[in-house]
């Protein structure tokens, strides 16, 4: 089976994120790393491979130059080779265009049985990345799996919605976004470490991909943001400590100084 | 005045709170048209209670089966009779998935998670675990744009509620992933999480004894709430979970009893209105955000808060 992970490059959540001048994230000057939520996706790619001999599982990821860490993160983990899209022009891209240019990068991974990415990003978190790779590439959407079993090209996923829990069953090829219940991402060897330094990563530009650099880009995004505005902090709020049953009602207190009750 | 078509979110003919929210919304931005994508009578009435001046209805006999693509697939063709001035959709997983395809199908940009949404259309995102607030728009397109819950105060104002049948055509290419089946979410008698008012959520801390947690919310009307860790452990199913991988709230109130706060559970409810915090460990990183924190055992202080706003109700 060809198998095709999408894994992104993304300020570390527990470091300071911060905005750039033209109001895009810095991801550059903040350290980063491999997506949390894409490694579950990671781990579900190399489950799947595992159980079909002869599968090759590709790390497929856009960003700047540090980006790279995350398709060797992938690789450590035990993905096969990587594809890197590196180009000046992307920086800014919009969801839109990231789908674009990922859609193209997993075309050049050959024609993908199973296409996997994360529920969302740890940065952008907007989670519409998968359905939009799904349109652009013609496939079957099976997104939010809690679950994942597969045998011979048929998938079946559970997915916790709002209002239900349903049970997805595709033919592949297909779009498969995993959460973070499909269970725990296994952490590389030194083995793996060892091996990975040796796997390929392809560096290839937006030309490379066939897409002209003026369709991405913060430039013609699709969206604009406007202005951000870092967050007041929370004015220091009241604490008390309960001694002799003192907490519940001052808390009391509080709350029906509020209106609560 | 455009057309603002807004996606009814609904279970079974079931209008959700939400979509009332995004009426009340849409009428700040033009013309509120309802979409209705189901099967037997749209509930007409309860949309246009809320300002819908239009109902479309699309019959999901042929769809309902199928995850996503149909929708999207009926919304664009949609998009493209009424050319609206915008598209405002919940902002569920399933929400997200519809707005992208859409986006994708009608060249259009897309914004989700807005927090508030005022003429321009100007959205509102808080990003980075809320420490951030984005104003954004979408420049190319029709502004396609979803919107969470407690965005905005629904507002009662009568419309037209004019029902008008929308037939879409579907492609097989649509009916790829499909539903092969659904266990609609038993009702827990409380408020669902997202759309509550109130939020009382449980941790480590609990031990794995949501009882005191369970009666407080109840006391107040409140939805139950649970951190990653409580999750993990077992003690409620994911459905509950608070945080970057499970629901995002906002309520007017979040009780955080035994949350140590991690950056991925703030994530989730950072932007609630008032967030107190109950800890026996007066470190706990939870006690940055609270408007009032109790430093003390959860099992103590929520029973004896409960039995005080029970014997303060009379």
């Amino acid at each position: 089976m060809n198998i095709v992970v999408c894994v992104k490059y993304v300020p570390d959540a527990t470091a300071d994120q911060r905005f750039e001048s033209d109001n895009t994230v810095d991801r550059v000057a903040v350290d980063g790393l491999l997506s949390e939520l894409d490694e579950y996706a990671v781990e579900q790619a190399l489950q799947i491979a595992e159980k079909n001999e002869g599968s090759e599982v590709t790390a497929v990821c856009i960003g700047p130059a540090q980006a790279e860490a995350a398709v060797r993160k992938a690789l450590q983990m035990g993905a096969d080779k990587g594809i890197h899209v590196l180009d000046d022009a992307i920086a800014g891209s919009d969801a839109v265009a990231t789908s674009l240019i990922l859609a193209e990068a997993v075309k050049k991974a050959g024609p993908a049985d199973i296409v996997v990415t994360g529920m969302a990003s740890t940065d952008g978190g907007m989670s519409v990345v998968p359905a939009m790779l799904a349109e652009r590439l013609g496939l079957p959407q099976v997104t939010f799996a809690s679950v994942v079993e597969t045998q011979g090209d048929q998938i079946r996923a559970k997915r916790d919605g709002d209002t239900a829990t349903e049970i997805i069953g595709a033919t592949l090829p297909v779009v498969l976004s995993v959460t973070d219940q499909t269970g725990e991402a296994r952490y590389p060897s030194f083995k793996g470490i060892m091996a990975a330094k040796k796997k390929p990563v392809e560096t290839v530009s937006l030309g490379d991909l066939g897409i002209d650099a003026g369709q991405v880009g913060l430039s013609v995004a699709w969206t604009a943001v406007e202005d951000t505005t870092a967050r007041p902090p929370r004015t220091a709020g009241e604490i008390v400590t309960d001694a002799d049953g003192s907490g519940a009602s001052a808390l009391a207190g509080f709350l029906a100084s509020k209106k609560f009750i | 005045m455009a057309e603002i078509l807004v996606l009814v979110d609904h279970v079974d003919g079931n209008v959700r709170k939400t979509t009332n929210e995004l009426l009340t919304i849409a009428r700040r931005l033009g013309e509120p048209s309802a979409v209705y994508i189901g099967s037997g009578d749209a509930p007409a009435d309860a949309l246009k209670k809320f300002g819908a001046e239009k109902v479309y209805v699309v019959d999901d006999a042929d769809i309902k089966g199928y995850l996503v693509a149909p929708k999207a697939e009926a919304l664009a063709q949609l998009v493209e009779k009424t050319a609206p001035g915008a598209v405002l959709i919940s902002s569920s997983a399933e929400g997200k998935e519809i707005a992208g395809r859409l986006a994708i199908k009608t060249n259009s940009g897309v914004i989700t998670d807005a927090v508030d949404v005022q003429a321009g259309p100007v959205t509102t995102q808080s990003v980075f675990g809320g420490a951030y607030t984005v104003q954004a728009k979408v420049t190319q397109g029709t502004p396609i744009i979803t919107v969470k819950p407690n965005a905005a105060a629904p507002e009662e104002v009568a419309g037209a509620g004019a029902v008008e049948a929308f037939a879409a055509t579907i492609s097989d290419a649509a009916k790829g992933a499909q539903i092969v089946n659904s266990q609609p979410r038993q009702s827990t008698g409380r408020p669902e999480l997202t759309e509550a008012a109130i939020v009382v959520a449980g941790g480590r801390g609990t031990g794995g004894d949501f009882s005191a947690v369970d009666a407080l919310a109840d006391s107040l009307g409140a939805a139950v709430g649970a951190s990653r860790a409580a999750v993990d452990s077992g003690w409620k199913p994911h459905a509950f979970q608070v945080g970057q991988t499970g629901k995002t709230v906002s309520p007017q109130l979040y009780v955080a009893a035994g949350i140590s706060g991690a950056i991925q559970h703030r994530a989730g409810m950072q932007t609630s209105k008032t967030i107190v915090a109950i800890n026996k460990d007066e470190e706990a990183p939870i006690f940055e955000l609270v408007d009032f924190g109790v430093v003390g055992d959860l099992h103590t202080v929520l029973p004896a808060l409960t039995a005080e706003i029970t014997s303060r109700k009379g």
